[in-house]
Formats: C-alpha cells, structure tokens, sequence
C-alpha cells in the first residue's frame, strides 16, 4: 500500500490541478471576451458584426475620452514622480541600517493605504478636501496629485525596498574609502545600482494611479473626470462597446508595463 | 554610526514621505472620527456642534412623527448582506486559491515564472475593468446565459445581474489573486520532504493535506483571507457594477449618506466602524502569524 502511493509525484493532490487550470480559464476568459468584443463592427454588444476597429475610431474622436486620458496621465506621472522620490528616500531610511526607534511606526504609516478600506480614505480626503477647497478657492487637479501621490507611496515602497535589502553595502564603503563624499556615494554607486528598483517602483505606482475609481471619485471636482471615473459614469445597463475599447487599450497600457517591470525586476539576478 | 544617528537619519529621510501620508491619507482618518460624532447640516456637510446622532443612526431610527426608537432593519440587512458576501467571498477564493497555488509553486522552476505572471495580470489590470469583464459574461445576453441557453439546460436567460449572486461572483472574481498569491508565497517555502515523510507514516492524501500542508502553510492562508476579506467588506465599484444600486454594501451605503443621504455625520460614523473592523482583523493577523512563527 505504502509502496503504491509513493509511486505517485508527492507533490500533486487529487483534483488541484483540474481546480488549478479550471481558475486560470475563469480568470482569463471574461477578460478575454471584453477584448474580443471591443473588435466588433456591430452596434450592439450583443451581435457580433464582423471585425472593425469603428469603436476604437470613436472614443478616440470623443472630447470627454481625450480629456479624462489627458488627465489620467497627468495625474499618473507626477503621483508616480512624487510617490518614487518619496518612497525612494524612506527606502534608504529604513534598509540597511539596523533596528531603530519608530521603524515600525513608519512601515504601519507607508503601508497604511494598502491597509485602510479605498472608500474610507476616500470619504475622509472628500471631508478634509473640500474644506480645503472653501479655504483657498483652488481646485485644480493638485487635489488629486497630491491623493494619488499619497496611496502610491506603498507600491513604490515595497520594490525600492527589496532591491536596497539585496544590495551589498560594501561597495559605498568603497567609494567613502576612496574619499568619495556622501552625495557622490549616493550619485555615482547607490543610485545606479538601486535605479532598477526605482524604475520598478515607478510603473507599479503608475500603473495603481492610472487604475484608481473611488478615492478620484470623491475627491475630484466637476469636470475633473480621469478614464476610470469617465468609464464608471458612462455604465448605463450594459457596457457601450466605446467602453469595451477603452478598456482593452488600458488593459494593453497595463500588460505592457508589467511586461517591462518583470523584465526589469528579473535582471538582477 | 551611533545609534541615536541611525534612527535620527532614518526619520529625516522617511519624513517628506511620512507628511504626505500624514496629510493625504492617514491624518483625514481622524477628521472622519471627529465628524461622526457631530451634528448634522442642512444639506450637507456638519454643525460644529456634538451629536450622537451619527452613532446613533448606524443601528437605530427614531420615528420623525412619535419619536420613537426602532432598530433599522435596512442598515443591519446591508451590514449582513456585507459581512455574510465577504466571508463567502474569503471561502470561495480560498476554495479556488489553495490549488491554484498550490500547481503554481509545484511547476517547474522555468514555467512557474510564466504561471505567476498569468496570475499578476490580472491582480494589476484595473478593478473597474475586470468587474465590467465578469458584467459582459453574466447579464442576460451574456456568452454565459447565451452558452446554458445552447445546451437546453435553460429556456430562458437567468437573471444574474443585479443581485447578491452576481455581487458574490464579481468580488470572488476580482479578488482571487489577491489570495493566490500568500498561498503561493507560503507554498514555495514548503519542504515537500514533509509530505514524504507523512506518506512513509501511511498518512492518507487528506491527512498529509489536514495535518502537514494546512498547518505549515496558515500564516499564507491567513494573509490570504484577511486580503480578500478586507476588501470585500469595504467594496464599492463591484457592489455598484453589478449590485445594480438596490444591492448595496457597506461601501455604497458610506457613499449614499455623502451623496443624496446628506448625512455626513451617519457616513462618518459608519466609515470609523469599518475601519475599526479593519484594525481589529489586522490585530487577530499579527498575532496568528507572530505565533506561527518558529523563529518567535
């Protein structure tokens, strides 16, 4: 008997693998179909009308969809810039150099967003914000900056940190041996050996802003929708194929940039 | 470096990302609490003036004619309908998550990259979107009512769209992910010598799996669990999508009291009760790993 069963791989369990692949194939296949159906030439989401690119035409020409795109990249950029400098310093801070009093309170305030329900933050930056907004009378896009920045503090984190964690200190001690002064350390040895990790930091931070909907939502003023928000208020009872082809060319932005993060991320090793 | 610098440096460069947070996302948790136990404004917004109305408003109602005090049973069904979707949600993922990883990690070295990259994709691709894919599936029209129509299992379309189920589906959906990929870090770190020797002992395939894999591996399903489940109580893009407005949650319900409600006070009030449902599972999380821990 016991012979018998050690014939079998140990590693698999009965039915995992049919579960397994069975999850893959759920996962995959409603994105499948909304891409499929962002080609169709019909009118209708329902009939497929033949292969066209008519719906990609469309929301390319729309005013609202160029604005929101505009403004979804604007906003992405500088919360991806100002999130990874920030996140790059409080790496540098809190890595390689041994326990110190408060770290942990300053891991539990980075990944704080990662934490907090999304509606919560939300509601609480619609209170602080719009008092705000009554105080100074601006309301520009810096509202949302400034909140995206915030919740993509994390996601810049976590890579930026991993990489100082692999990283071998003895090659700064080298450089300071060689009377190399501390910002000459940082320029010429630690930033180029942490730039992977930065460059990491920075498209996951990109990709988190370009997708957030409900902390834009509430913090947003009129007319200030980003593609997300456009996408939320265009749903009616069912999704307009204009939407399907938004959607498919942010899904293309976001495999892109993941495709680039891994390839990045793999090379050190 | 003496240690008083250490820790000194660490602050200075972590602060400029520390006040960021601080003003744009931690600190406004605290006007939130602040306003929860004020008084309600006209329209909207508060009077500075303190109110238990906010708390009072999350179980109960008072009758605007005789005043008198009842529980509200439409809070409490979205509360329940909440609580009772997050763990079927926490359950179901799990369900599908545990063997998902589980073939993820026992893949060989050279495919496995590609199989956590399949699992990535989606776990980045924006929420809005994957909950617009599972809507385009499961209304009416849909590839699912049109497939079961096909095969004469159904006559006519079933209504999915718009329900708790379709809620249930949508959340599994857009958090599987979100549980694979704990189980799967877990998994990797497990020595399958272990199951080995369990078999050796004559352990049955569900004792190796209920007495060595399940126990070595919990701090990956708790992690798991409290990232599916923390979500899933606060959701709101899923519930509104295909909850279709009637089948509000927790999340949708904050919003409606800062959006046609008017009630800023209730709102705020039922935002500090999620979060601290939030803290105290985080706080169970800690101390169920801290524990797991061999190291201590």
């Amino acid at each position: 008997m016991a012979d018998k069963k050690r014939a079998f791989d140990v590693t698999t369990l009965p039915g995992f693998t049919a579960i397994a692949i069975t999850a893959f194939v759920l996962l995959y296949a409603p994105i499948i179909t909304l891409v499929f159906y962002s080609f169709n030439g019909g009118n209708s989401v329902n009939q497929w009308g033949g292969f066209s690119l008519q719906w990609y035409v469309v929301a390319w020409n729309n005013e609202a969809v160029q604005d929101a795109t505009a403004r979804s990249l604007i906003i992405a950029v500088w919360a991806a810039v100002i999130s990874t400098a920030l996140a790059t310093m409080a790496a540098l801070g809190t890595t390689r150099r041994g326990k110190f009093k408060g770290q942990t309170v300053i891991y539990i305030i980075i990944n704080q967003p990662l934490m907090v329900p999304e509606i919560v933050t939300a509601v609480a930056l619609l209170i602080f914000f719009s008092s705000v907004k009554i105080a100074t009378g601006y309301s520009g896009l810096g509202y949302l900056i400034l909140a995206h920045s915030a919740f993509c503090i994390p996601f810049a984190y976590l890579p930026i940190k991993a990489r100082l964690e692999g990283m071998d200190t003895a090659m700064e001690t080298a450089a300071a041996d060689l009377y190399a002064t501390p910002w000459q350390t940082f320029r010429y040895v630690t930033l180029p050996l942490l730039l992977p990790g930065v460059i990491a930091g920075a498209m996951l931070a990109f990709i988190i802003s370009l997708d957030n909907v409900i902390i834009t939502e509430f913090v947003k003023s009129a007319g200030q929708d980003t593609l997300p928000t456009y996408m939320l208020g265009q749903l009616r009872r069912a999704l307009t194929p204009e939407v399907n082809a938004i959607s498919t060319a942010l899904l293309a932005l976001t495999v892109l940039i993941l495709t680039v993060f891994f390839i990045v991320t793999k090379k050190r090793d | 470096m003496s240690g008083r610098s250490k820790g000194l440096n660490g602050w200075l460069l972590s602060s400029p990302a520390l006040i960021l947070l601080l003003l744009a996302a931690s600190g406004p948790l605290l006007i939130v609490a602040v306003y929860s136990v004020l008084e309600k404004g006209d329209y909207s917004g508060v009077r500075w003036i303190l109110s238990g109305d906010g708390w009072f408003n999350v179980l109960f109602q008072r009758d605007i004619f005789d005043q008198t005090v009842s529980l509200a049973d439409a809070n409490l069904s979205i509360f329940w309908r909440s609580v009772k979707l997050s763990i079927a949600t926490t359950l179901i993922t799990f369900a599908f998550g545990l063997p998902t990883a589980w073939f993820i990690a026992t893949r060989p070295p050279k495919s496995r990259a590609l199989w956590l990259f399949l699992i990535t994709i989606p776990f980045w691709t924006n929420l809005l979107i994957r909950t617009f894919a599972i809507m385009e599936v499961i209304r009416n029209q849909g590839i699912l009512n049109t497939f079961l129509t096909w095969t004469g299992l159904i006559s006519e379309p079933i209504q999915i769209l718009y329900t708790d189920t379709a809620v249930l589906i949508g959340m599994v959906y857009v958090y599987l992910p979100l549980m694979v990929l704990p189980l799967y870090a877990a998994i990797d770190r497990f020595d399958f010598r272990l199951i080995e020797a369990g078999y050796d002992l004559y352990a049955s395939r569900w004792q190796v799996l209920r007495g060595v894999i399940l126990p070595i591996i919990r701090p990956g399903i708790v992690a798991g669990s409290i990232l599916v489940f923390i979500p899933s109580l606060g959701a709101y893009v899923t519930p509104r999508v295909l909850g279709g407005g009637k089948n509000m949650m927790i999340g949708n319900f904050i919003e409606l009291q800062f959006g046609q409600g008017q009630n800023w006070p209730l709102g705020a009030a039922l935002s500090t009760v999620l979060l601290l449902v939030v803290l105290i599972s985080l706080v169970v999380y800690t101390r169920v790993t801290s524990k797991d821990d061999p190291r201590g």
